[in-house]
């Protein structure tokens, strides 16, 4: 295996070199071959091998039969995968060119196809975490008949066309619980982002137009809380809010979003009392202070008119980490309460399946669909983000 | 040298601080649990005797500012506490809880040993691939190369560490099974079954780590290209490649290992999750299950260190990109 990787990279040295003869000879030096480093061309060459191979297992995956096409089962999902989200996305993106009003038209022809998709997979994750209800076949914590039914809804598998996508150990259909986990999971993680830029926002903005001993208090506190790593922070926290939630009675996923708030809100904090004090260094908030506006109206009027841009992508980007925070905590079995049904715990439980995947790929989909149901959100949320801050830089290079 | 001394001492005692201050939150965080440890150790039907007992043999009955200090000056001597599970059993087989079996330091020094081995291999693997890629997307940019390892980085980044673990369990161990799925790490093995055992969680994190640093690293470069000296450099009519090599990176330097020290104080989170998914034997699996039965003094010691490494690498980064200024180097 490692003999043939190393193979075809030594190889690949002559071939490029080759390639970019045959290119000169072939177009008659053109600038494109001719002033062609020898990296490019050898980066074409293992580019073209990738290709070829991906291409060639693909076409293996739908010769093989038996026992022998489970090797390619997940090859074939994710290949699949990706042309239907491309052409989504690129379709999407054309949409967009089209229908609606005259500035998101322009917006759209200036979009990379990264940016239509993350935009279109948050519209359908918001969409289905609103209206789980509607969609979801079953409820999330009813208990059904059958129980460890076999993904795929193929009864030669072991599979049941009532239950799509199977069901758990226990005989909740996993169907159901994964649009469920899209409103526990992304809508906690959406209170939970909001409430950190509230707190660390307007403490922020707070500390940059105050200044003095306020500022100094808060920052140094922020300096300290920020030390310390923030899942090993939240554990810790977790730990102690376990036990006072038993105490008290209460739900202990409320904590959590506390805890996670706060973690947060501090990083929140450094952001926004950075642009703070950019703006507050400002002649019209000078002129304001001298009008005799009050502290409220500087911020909400002044100040954060014209931070919305950084904080908007800082929002997408804390939507991720709180978000992937959440995840990790349930999955390592202290985030959301168990019998709501929330993608890290749905992972944690279904993981061991993965084991089955050499004989039976079908049942090990299980566990990966609720793990790609995370990766896919933050993924899209990465791409708007990048685009935007990509745009409001406004580099060219 | 003087100034640089200055700085450097200052920023030690700055992290020397943060580290106290730190632990002083974590002490505070954990007394703020309802009840005490002694009734935690006993639990229900326990008998007053028992619990004054108990309460007055770990000093619980003295103030908290006395017991701050003497945890303190125990963790600074290396004795970090009895672990709750572990008194609970010496009690039971009749032996003093005290000594050996249940100390939290001899229960930590082994994990902590092969969660250093783990973020070493990686780290070994990381570093040198990012680099490589950081500068040759940096090189290449905006070609195909450079636009599918910007779409290739930002998905890794985004994935959850257990995504990426189970993807990586999925192809390399039970469709091909090169790897072994759980990393049973032990004592008496040699190097290689070792690193073989290692591999799979080290090449989960490499995934991650080496995502933000190539990206960092790629930033780092196209930073310094925009500067007249590399224009310059470029109307000599250099070659890119020794453009960036011999103009571009000694300048990024500072950067990078700034980069590359941050990023290995990310590894000290993202390897908790990790040896959850492959039961490897380090601390971040001990500190997510003493969280789970709330084993307060080990959750307690693991946090201290998980705090400490995460400080010291930080103020690594901080004195290193200040060694790394030619201008703070040589005053004028």
């Amino acid at each position: 295996m490692m003999i043939w990787l190393l193979g075809i990279l030594v190889v690949a040295l002559p071939v490029a070199y080759g390639f970019r003869m045959a290119g000169q000879k072939l177009t008659g030096n053109a600038p494109r071959f001719r002033d062609m480093p020898s990296g490019v061309a050898y980066g074409y060459v293992i580019g073209a091998v990738v290709l070829v191979w991906l291409v060639w297992t693909y076409i293996a995956s739908w010769l093989a039969e038996g026992p022998a096409a489970n090797q390619y089962f997940f090859f074939r999902i994710a290949i699949h995968g990706f042309l239907i989200f491309s052409v989504m996305a690129i379709s999407f993106r054309w949409l967009g060119t089209k229908v609606g009003p005259e500035f998101t038209k322009k917006l759209f022809r200036n979009m990379p196809a990264t940016a239509a998709f993350g935009i279109l997979i948050i519209i359908i994750y918001a969409v289905v975490s609103i209206f789980a209800g509607v969609i979801a076949p079953y409820g999330q914590e009813e208990i059904l008949g059958a129980a460890n039914v076999v993904p795929g809804g193929n009864p030669a598998f072991g599979g049941d066309p009532a239950y799509p996508l199977g069901t758990d150990q226990i005989g909740r259909d996993i169907l159901s619980r994964l649009i469920y986990g899209a409103q526990n999971t992304v809508g906690i993680a959406f209170v939970t982002t909001c409430l950190a830029f509230f707190v660390g926002g307007s403490l922020g903005f707070l500390a940059a137009t105050l200044q003095g001993w306020l500022d100094q208090v808060i920052s140094r506190t922020v300096d300290v809380l920020m030390a310390i790593p923030a899942l090993i922070f939240a554990l810790l926290l977790m730990t102690i809010a376990t036990v006072w939630a038993n105490e008290l009675g209460v739900n202990r996923t409320i904590f959590m979003v506390l805890i996670i708030a706060l973690i947060d809100s501090t990083r929140v904090f450094r952001l926004a009392r950075a642009v703070g004090l950019n703006i507050v260094v400002m002649d019209y908030i000078e002129a304001a202070k001298l009008r005799g506006e009050g502290l409220s109206y500087l911020i909400f009027k002044e100040i954060l008119p014209n931070a919305t841009a950084p904080l908007l992508a800082e929002f997408g980007l804390r939507f991720c980490f709180v978000f992937l925070t959440i995840a990790s905590l349930s999955f390592l079995g202290v985030g959301i309460q168990p019998p709501l049904a929330d993608w890290g715990t749905m992972v944690k439980d279904l993981s061991q399946f993965i084991n089955f995947a050499a004989f039976a790929p079908q049942v090990a989909a299980a566990p990966l669909l609720a793990a790609s149901a995370i990766a896919l959100l933050t993924v899209a949320v990465n791409f708007v983000v990048d685009w935007m801050l990509h745009k409001s830089s406004g580099l060219k290079e | 040298m003087g100034s640089v001394g200055r700085i450097i001492l200052q920023r030690l005692g700055l992290g020397l601080l943060t580290l106290l201050v730190v632990s002083i939150v974590i002490f505070v965080a954990v007394n703020a649990l309802p009840g005490d440890f002694a009734e935690a150790i006993l639990g229900q039907g326990a008998t007053p005797e028992a619990v004054a007992a108990i309460r007055s043999d770990l000093g619980l009955d003295e103030p908290y500012l006395a017991r701050y200090f003497g945890w303190l000056a125990d963790a600074l001597r290396g004795d970090l506490g009895t672990s709750f599970a572990q008194a609970n059993f010496a009690a039971f087989a009749g032996t003093d809880a005290g000594s050996g079996l249940g100390s939290v330091a001899a229960m930590l020094g082994p994990r902590f040993a092969n969660t250093m081995f783990l973020a070493g291999v990686t780290a070994a693997i990381a570093v040198p691939i990012s680099v490589t890629l950081g500068i040759l997307a940096a090189l290449y940019r905006n070609s195909v190369f450079d636009r599918v390892a910007n779409i290739t980085t930002l998905t890794s980044i985004s994935s959850p560490e257990f995504f990426l673990a189970y993807v990586l369990i999925l192809f390399l161990a039970v469709m091909n099974p090169i790897l072994p799925v759980l990393s049973l790490v032990n004592d008496d093995m040699g190097l290689g079954e070792r690193l073989k055992m290692t591999l799979l969680p080290a090449l989960t994190l490499t995934l991650v780590v080496t995502a933000h640093m190539m990206r960092m690293t790629r930033a780092a470069i196209i930073n310094l290209l925009a500067s007249p000296y590399i224009e310059m450099a470029r109307l000599k009519g250099m070659s890119p490649m020794r453009v960036i090599v011999r103009h571009a990176l000694p300048n990024a330097l500072a950067p990078i290992i700034n980069v590359i020290a941050l990023n290995l104080a990310y590894l000290i989170t993202g390897v908790v999750v990790v040896e959850v998914v492959f039961v490897y034997p380090g601390i971040g699996q001990l500190f997510v299950d003493s969280v789970k039965i709330r084993d307060i003094p080990v959750v307690q010691a693991c946090c201290l260190i998980f705090a400490a490494a995460y400080i010291l690498l930080n103020l690594t980064a901080d004195i290193l990109s200040i060694l790394s200024n030619p201008r703070l180097r040589h005053p004028k």
